[in-house]
């Protein structure tokens, strides 16, 4: 296969990965969101049960007039939710799907760059924050900044205990080496990993930066329109990400029976799993209070995750 | 978590909260498909309010018990000469009946209150106007509300027997003979519908 062929492949599968999946787990979340508050979400739009209903917002959205306030730092405005989104398409790149080289892009250093590329959210956050001119934003922005940094460092703990464990950084390396027992042995990394997760992409319990009941709807308030979809968008593929980066760092990615033939279809099963598992969470608990939210940071998954650091490596030198 | 101070496992309280979440996603949702699916409404449900115009004697007694004062009559009388009696009878004859839907309460004080049965409660609902005006109803359309009114529900079969049918039974029985309709109240207080009066058809017909 030529390069130019190849890479074209690679590409268009990642955009229709990057554009289908966040549209899939926004529906699901629709329709679980609902079931579980004893509605029946969406059901107009496209005839039946509303599998359209997305289809319909985002029509609406580039409807929507695209306003820019007046005091804004305009350049900076109109960049913030390219920042936003633009990080999660590069993770997109680095996660394997199956085995044999199913992955856009394979690096040495893949789990390295994705936690690199994954901090770029706060930059977005305080970009869109701070050119608002609008307090809530402001407000929002720098909450925003405060749990991000925070929740980075359990987040990149838990990832350097199974790059321990599996002696590489690079993602297909470390399915490559996963085995079954390595859920308990790195089920408390699994757990802080999926929490600072949740907690990077913002998502209920975590969504203090948004607080739509406190400061309208934090360092998005002032975004209309595509811009403001943008930021939604971003939102539902942070979940996909997640997803897949805790499914291929701790659940396995493709191992399962038939491996070799369907171990596209297992990465995918377990990252739908993950998404449940995160809308499922949105729907049951309340949102953290921020000082709540630090405290759990700093004062429960920060010492688990060093702790799994200590046992990770006394395991290593025992085996 | 354990900051109220019970002694359950650490957690407990996080797992019960999903756990209720997943069970309700189980069960079938209480979502009623309205415009697409007519409700299922209670009996005696408060929609809009009928009037017979044949029961009216315009006693007023609806109007000045209306705590919005949203009943609005007028009428006249007339003299109706029945053959064999010393002098002409007068009557009173509806000309107006109006009840402005925008300032009703739907506290039922009206039906409760008419002594002739000539307002009734109907569920229909779909009444809703763009002009605020158009919601004062006029008598043809308060009569044209008599078609949706239900029958009466069925008498209760442990309850007390009607006070028409223990009348009946006592007479049945001759004079002197103790029922419970001599004790009960009066009937000129409220007097029940006749069991004579055929009821209004079903809504929908």
């Amino acid at each position: 296969m030529p390069l130019w062929l190849d890479l074209t492949i690679r590409v268009v599968a990642v955009m229709a990965g990057f554009l289908v999946l966040p549209l899939l787990v926004g529906q699901a979340e629709h329709k679980v969101m609902a079931h579980m508050q004893g509605r029946v979400g969406p059901m107009y739009a496209g005839a039946f049960h509303g599998w359209a209903q997305l289809v319909a917002d985002g029509v609406k959205f580039v409807q929507k007039e695209d306003i820019t306030p007046r005091d804004a730092d305009r350049a900076v405005f109109r960049l913030a939710p390219i920042v936003a989104l633009f990080p999660y398409l590069i993770v997109i790149l680095t996660i394997p799907l199956g085995p044999g080289g199913l992955v856009a892009q394979s690096l040495d250093i893949g789990l390295f760059l994705v936690l690199a590329v994954l901090g770029i959210g706060v930059v977005a956050v305080l970009m869109s924050a701070w050119s608002s001119a609008n307090k809530y934003s402001l407000l929002g922005g720098v909450r925003g900044a405060a749990q991000l940094l925070g929740y980075e460092l359990p987040l990149v703990l838990a990832a350097a205990s199974v790059a321990m464990a599996a002696g590489t950084l690079s993602l297909p390396g470390i399915v490559e080496a996963w085995q079954p027992w390595w859920l308990i042995w790195q089920g408390p990394a699994a757990l802080v990993f999926f929490i600072a997760g949740l907690a990077e992409i913002r998502r209920p319990p975590f969504d203090m930066p948004i607080a739509d009941s406190e400061l309208v709807f934090g360092y998005m308030t002032e975004y209309t329109g595509l811009r403001f979809a943008f930021f939604l968008l971003a939102e539902y593929v942070g979940i996909i990400v997640i997803a897949g980066l805790t499914t291929v760092l701790f659940l396995g990615g493709w191992h399962g029976p038939f491996a070799d033939q369907l171990g596209w279809l297992w990465t995918l099963l377990k990252i739908f799993a993950l998404s449940f598992v995160i809308i499922w969470l949105r729907v049951s608990y309340p949102r953290l209070r921020e000082d709540q939210l630090q405290r759990l940071c700093w004062l429960i998954l920060v010492p688990v995750a060093l702790a799994q650091l200590v046992l990770t490596a006394a395991v290593r030198t025992l085996l | 978590m354990s900051e109220n101070g019970d002694r359950i496992a650490p957690g407990k309280g996080l797992l019960d909260g999903l756990a209720v979440t997943f069970k309700t996603m189980t069960r079938r949702s209480t979502t009623q498909q309205y415009p697409d699916v007519e409700p299922d409404l209670p009996p005696r449900s408060r929609g809009v309010i009928a009037l017979l115009e044949e029961n009216c004697t315009v006693c007023m007694l609806c109007a000045r018990e209306c705590p919005d004062w949203c009943i609005y009559i007028d009428s006249h009388k007339e003299e109706v000469v029945v053959p064999g009696a010393a002098r002409a009878r007068q009557r009173n004859v509806l000309d107006r009946f109006d009840i402005d839907f925008s300032l009703c309460m739907y506290c039922g004080i009206c039906i409760e209150v008419c002594p002739f049965d000539a307002l009734h409660w109907t569920p229909e609902f779909e009444y809703a106007e763009t002009d605020v005006l158009s919601l004062l109803h006029d008598k043809d359309r308060l009569g044209e509300w008599m078609r949706t009114v239900p029958p009466p529900p069925a008498h209760d079969v442990l309850g007390e027997p009607s006070k028409e049918e223990a009348t009946a039974t006592r007479k049945a029985a001759g004079p002197g003979a103790a029922t419970a309709a001599k004790t009960a109240r009066p009937a000129n207080v409220r007097a029940t519908r006749p069991q004579s009066e055929p009821s209004p058809p079903e809504p929908g017909q």
